[in-house]
């Protein structure tokens, strides 16, 4: 087993299973935003848990921060290996007739999303890590209150910051129609189901980042009136 | 017709190589484009010039020598056919064709359009095989049974004819269309199951040291494969792969 993630189809299984674990916490990140647009309580409330709960502190963040690190590093790693495995191009490639852009492209969106990844990092991580593992504060409050709810709305004041997610997150749709079920394929899943996988796979990578971009959209034009 | 080709020149596999133009006309459409560069290079020995290189052997579409990447895809523009079933009436008059070698670091140019896809005959040689008795007492084959389903992947997958059209559609110029496809011809079947777990363990062993690409799932491959080789197979070898490893 030792020499099964240094082969090329253990890598695979390695980007795939790093994609899985990145989808799964994609959709549970959606899901605690989208609280947000209806009651900002409920958004304060889980933002406290999955804030200072020792379980996904201490456990699932760590995994999130290996799995989001091994999935852009290998996925640079590997991208450069296959370039390396043509040196001399063609004259005149048509990969429009075999193949998607998005799946041509997946160091691009994935890199554009790593520049996203800096700037919410910024906006909400560092802060967050700031507050909470130098300063020592885990109660959550700000004069009184939660934060959380607070801190989110003044984010999505600016709108070049809100463009620049809504930017991301069209990189990120294009990242998913090909990754998603790329990750099952990889995992050698691809039989009766794959049709319908497929489908869901379309689905999710267009409703979830769009989803995103409504909840920014929302919290700026709301604040602003 | 007439034509413009542009096609990659090359001495031999330290020549730098470069694309030549050359006018080539009355091409009737019923010719196959193997059959162009016949008359391609009549007329380039009558005029004392050197003929370009290029690989081919039967001409029916199985053997899978020829090669050829053409206008930007493995084998032209047609589906599921070799250079030797392209014909001539897929192009119109006045049209410029790109006529290059398949490119990949495990296919080295040798002269011109012909390519070295020896690295192929050594993943072959790692394990797609099976080891059978000979010495008189070998079991009638139809006396195993084997479902219906089983032997039709299996003879679909056998249908690669390791031509290399995988690896020069992949942008990352990947193998795994092709191992796949010879895993799976036996991996499928009870006669391969003996040495499943040494067969792709050894073959993708071979297949990374060839300096092949990884696979990014673009299914390239499985389009411009003449074959029409599924996709399928590559997957079934990734789980086999996994089984042999977890195996040890």
């Amino acid at each position: 087993m030792g020499g099964f993630f240094k082969s090329s189809i253990g890598r695979k299984f390695a980007m795939a299973l790093s994609a899985f674990f990145l989808m799964f916490f994609l959709l549970q990140h959606f899901a605690i935003n989208f609280t947000s647009v209806f009651s900002g309580e409920t958004f304060n409330e889980v933002s406290h848990f999955m804030g200072t709960n020792p379980l996904i502190q201490f456990v699932l963040q760590p995994i999130l921060i290996f799995g989001v690190i091994y999935h852009f590093v290998m996925g640079i790693i590997l991208e450069l290996q296959n370039r390396n495995a043509r040196q001399i191009s063609y004259a005149k490639n048509n990969g429009g007739a075999n193949s998607t852009w998005m799946s041509r492209n997946m160091i691009w969106t994935g890199l554009a999303i790593l520049a996203f990844m800096g700037l919410h990092f910024y906006d909400f991580w560092f802060p967050e890590i700031n507050t909470k593992f130098i300063e020592g504060d885990w109660s959550g409050l700000h004069d009184g209150e939660f934060r959380y709810y607070h801190e989110l709305q003044e984010k999505f004041l600016s709108p070049v910051r809100v463009g620049l997610y809504v930017l991301a997150f069209v990189f990120l749709a294009l990242h998913l129609l090909h990754g998603f079920n790329s990750a099952f394929q990889s995992v050698g899943a691809n039989n009766k189901y794959t049709r319908g996988l497929k489908l869901f796979g379309k689905l999710y990578a267009i409703l979830i980042p769009l989803g995103f971009v409504v909840i920014a959209l929302y919290h700026h034009f709301n604040h602003n009136h | 017709m007439n034509l413009t080709l542009k096609i990659w020149r090359q001495k031999n596999a330290s020549d730098k190589g470069k694309l030549v133009d050359y006018l080539i006309n009355d091409v009737s459409p019923d010719m196959s484009f193997l059959e162009m560069l016949d008359v391609l290079n009549d007329k380039l020995i009558t005029d004392g010039d050197e003929p370009v290189a290029f690989d081919h052997d039967c001409r029916e579409g199985i053997c899978g020598m020829c090669s050829l990447y053409i206008n930007g895809e493995a084998h032209g523009p047609d589906r599921g056919v070799t250079t030797c079933q392209l014909h001539m009436r897929k192009f119109t008059d006045g049209d410029t064709i790109y006529i290059e070698p398949f490119r990949a670091k495990a296919f080295p140019v040798i002269k011109d359009l012909v390519v070295d896809r020896s690295a192929f005959d050594r993943i072959q040689h790692a394990g797609g095989f099976i080891s059978v008795n000979t010495s008189g007492n070998t079991q009638d084959a139809n006396s195993i049974p084997i479902s219906k389903h089983a032997a039709d992947e299996a003879m679909d997958a056998a249908t690669c004819i390791g031509c290399g059209a995988c690896v020069a559609s992949c942008k990352n110029s990947s193998a795994m269309l092709f191992v796949g496809a010879k895993v799976s011809q036996y991996a499928l079947l009870p006669q391969g199951q003996v040495e499943a777990a040494d067969r792709v363990l050894n073959m993708v062993k071979q297949m990374d040291e060839e300096g092949f690409g990884n696979c990014t799932n673009t299914g390239a491959c499985e389009i411009e494969c003449p074959k029409g080789i599924s996709l399928e197979n590559i997957a079934r070898m990734n789980t086999e792969y996994l089984k042999a490893s977890l195996k040890g």
